[in-house]
């Protein structure tokens, strides 16, 4: 019987009989929390274990990344209060300089292919982009794994998403993902784990393969990999973690629950309107909205090739009167990136706000919240009612982000140029 | 095998113009806003703040009580929260034709019994559950009665894991007794 990537890499992990629909005891190569969700792991350790050790400290984290730093005294209070926790336990907090949680992780060859990683963050699956399993847990099972390094986990259905086709030159990856969650909706890949294949999804580098396997949450999915990989991403994780990338593959014989085709030819930009990620239109059908404001990051589109792409389109030119185009670095590696190859002065000149590393923009505690009446284009991942204030949100690519706080309105980048 | 597995409680129907409310995330059961709240006994008044016509839920809501809501009820973010603040009222389980998969397995890990139930949509739009119902329900075998309308239905039971945990109280009672048998 040949086996799915997500049966490849639990069985590896798991004593258990690995298949799909069996519960399995998974052992972790890494448990991390967030400032969101930590302080409820410390506590919940305290009642239940007390003075006993974390399973191993050299696989626990926190990582602060949702308030950083903590712009009131209830979230400063909550990081202290993990800080110390971890000071006594004797395990590693990348602190509230370093970003996003998730990318941090990527970055410093944490979450390996094959790897298993679980989190305080319902993104966290968006290590499917470098062939690890990861999986966002709430506090008790964070605290469990903190304690035990193991948690249940019931093994999902796979099936196989088909990209084909070449989209047209204006899109991105984020277009790509607007396009497969246009098809499968929050039903097509819900509870399972997604492959994707093609050569839309072959070509993408590292930021492009983060774009689409966060949005598997978005699809109701458990996770995404991507099993085959070109040369751009090939370089891209070379260049990061100095390692080449030890490529996953599915069996030939492996088995999937469905398979299903999603044709990108000709694809042009998309945008998902208010209030649904599934709510996709294209950009074209949406033209002329007036807008507010623009929001570049998130662990979606938070990579220097973003802040890159956006900064292209500007090139220079300032965003229209009125309009505020707020930016979110992932980390301070992305930071440094932007910052010494120019990217960060030119989006400055052009008008940009841009703000320290971290999760900007998708919580309330950091910058880019909107208000009411407030009509926002964003990169981000959520467009639901009330998420990211109370303001209507147009999820969108960086260069459309961009495009459109040059007219005003939602407009393409083929139009601004 | 100590906790029971029956009870009976009055229905809340998550609905809008007939239809069950899909997609409920987890920024509408219990918003990012309040997210530095780590005291249980806190959560309950947040509960359902941010869904449009339910934010005096937690005035409502007694303990006992039922909800029933649409597909991929709890998508969204990883926030143990948004299942605390149910516990925190009393509510004693929720029905819905699917979860968000986070929010089942936090569900699971409380001890708190959510219930697939892929029929659910049907019998809020033909009338068979109507907001306010009585209805018993047996976590283990799925079945259920609906008490005011003298009807039986079923839904899915729950899981090997979700009786298991369920019955020892939570995860972390879970966790100790597996532990102190030797399993695994």
């Amino acid at each position: 019987m040949g086996l799915t990537v997500i049966e490849k890499i639990l069985s590896r992990r798991s004593r258990d009989d690995v298949r799909a629909g069996e519960v399995i005891w998974l052992d972790l190569d890494v448990r991390s929390a967030r400032d969101f969700g930590g302080p409820n792991v410390v506590r919940h350790f305290d009642r239940e274990y007390g003075e006993a050790p974390v399973a191993d400290p050299k696989k626990t984290f926190f990582t602060f990344d949702l308030c950083v730093p903590a712009c009131s005294i209830r979230y400063a209070d909550n990081q202290q209060f993990c800080r110390e926790f971890a000071r006594k336990k004797g395990f590693r907090v990348f602190d509230v300089d370093a970003g996003i949680g998730s990318h941090v992780l990527i970055e410093e060859g944490l979450a390996a292919s094959g790897g298993t990683v679980v989190g305080t963050d319902s993104h966290l699956n968006i290590l499917g982009a470098t062939g690890c399993f990861g999986q966002g847990m709430g506090d008790v099972d964070i605290a469990f794994a903190f304690k035990s390094g193991r948690t249940w986990f019931e093994v999902p259905e796979s099936i196989r998403v088909n990209l084909t086709g070449i989209p047209s030159p204006e899109t991105d990856a984020k277009d790509l993902t607007l396009a497969v969650i246009r098809a499968l909706g929050t039903t097509g890949g819900a509870l399972r784990s997604i492959e994707f294949f093609g050569d839309p999804v072959k070509r993408l580098g590292l930021a492009g393969r983060i774009t689409l396997c966060s949005m598997v949450t978005e699809m109701a999915g458990i996770i995404g990999f991507i099993p085959e990989m070109g040369q751009a991403f090939a370089a891209d994780y070379r260049a990061l973690t100095g390692k080449d990338f030890s490529n996953l593959a599915p069996d030939p014989a492996a088995s999937y629950a469905d398979e299903i085709t999603v044709d990108v030819d000709g694809l042009t930009p998309l945008a998902a309107a208010p209030f649904l990620p599934t709510n996709v239109k294209t950009v074209e059908e949406l033209q002329g909205t007036p807008i507010h404001s623009g929001f570049i990051g998130s662990c979606t589109n938070g990579r220097a090739e973003d802040f890159a792409a956006a900064a292209r389109i500007l090139d220079g030119r300032k965003v229209k009167a009125g309009v505020m185009l707020k930016m979110v670095p992932a980390t301070r590696r992305v930071y440094d990136d932007i910052l010494r190859n120019g990217v960060l002065a030119s989006l400055f000149r052009s008008g940009a706000v841009i703000s320290n590393p971290g999760c900007g923009g998708c919580a309330e505690g950091h910058i880019g919240l909107t208000g009411k009446g407030e009509v926002q284009v964003s990169t981000g991942n959520r467009n639901f009612a009330g998420k990211q204030g109370k303001g209507e949100i147009y999820l969108t690519g960086p260069a459309v982000v961009a495009a459109s706080c040059l007219a005003g309105e939602i407009t393409g980048p083929e139009d601004v140029r | 095998m100590s906790k029971d597995t029956v009870f009976s409680g009055r229905v809340w129907v998550l609905a809008e113009g007939g239809h069950l409310i899909e997609d409920i995330d987890t920024d509408q059961i219990y918003h990012n806003a309040h997210l530095h709240i780590t005291d249980i006994g806190e959560m309950g008044q947040y509960a359902l703040g941010n869904l449009k016509g339910w934010e005096d839920f937690f005035s409502m809501a007694e303990p006992g009580d039922i909800l029933a809501a649409g597909r991929n009820f709890g998508a969204g973010s990883s926030r143990q929260q948004a299942v605390d603040c149910f516990r925190a009222l009393g509510v004693a389980a929720i029905l819905a034709p699917s979860f968000g998969a986070i929010y089942f397995r936090n569900a699971v890990n409380s001890g708190f019994p959510l219930l697939r139930c892929l029929e659910l949509s049907d019998w809020i739009q033909d009338g068979t559950l109507e907001n306010g119902d009585r209805i018993e329900i047996d976590l283990r075998t799925g079945k259920g009665k609906n008490i005011t309308k003298g009807s039986v239905f079923e839904t899915e039971g729950m899981s090997r894991v979700q009786v298991a945990v369920y019955e020892t109280g939570g995860l972390f009672a879970y966790g100790k007794a597996i532990e102190s048998d030797g399993v695994k």
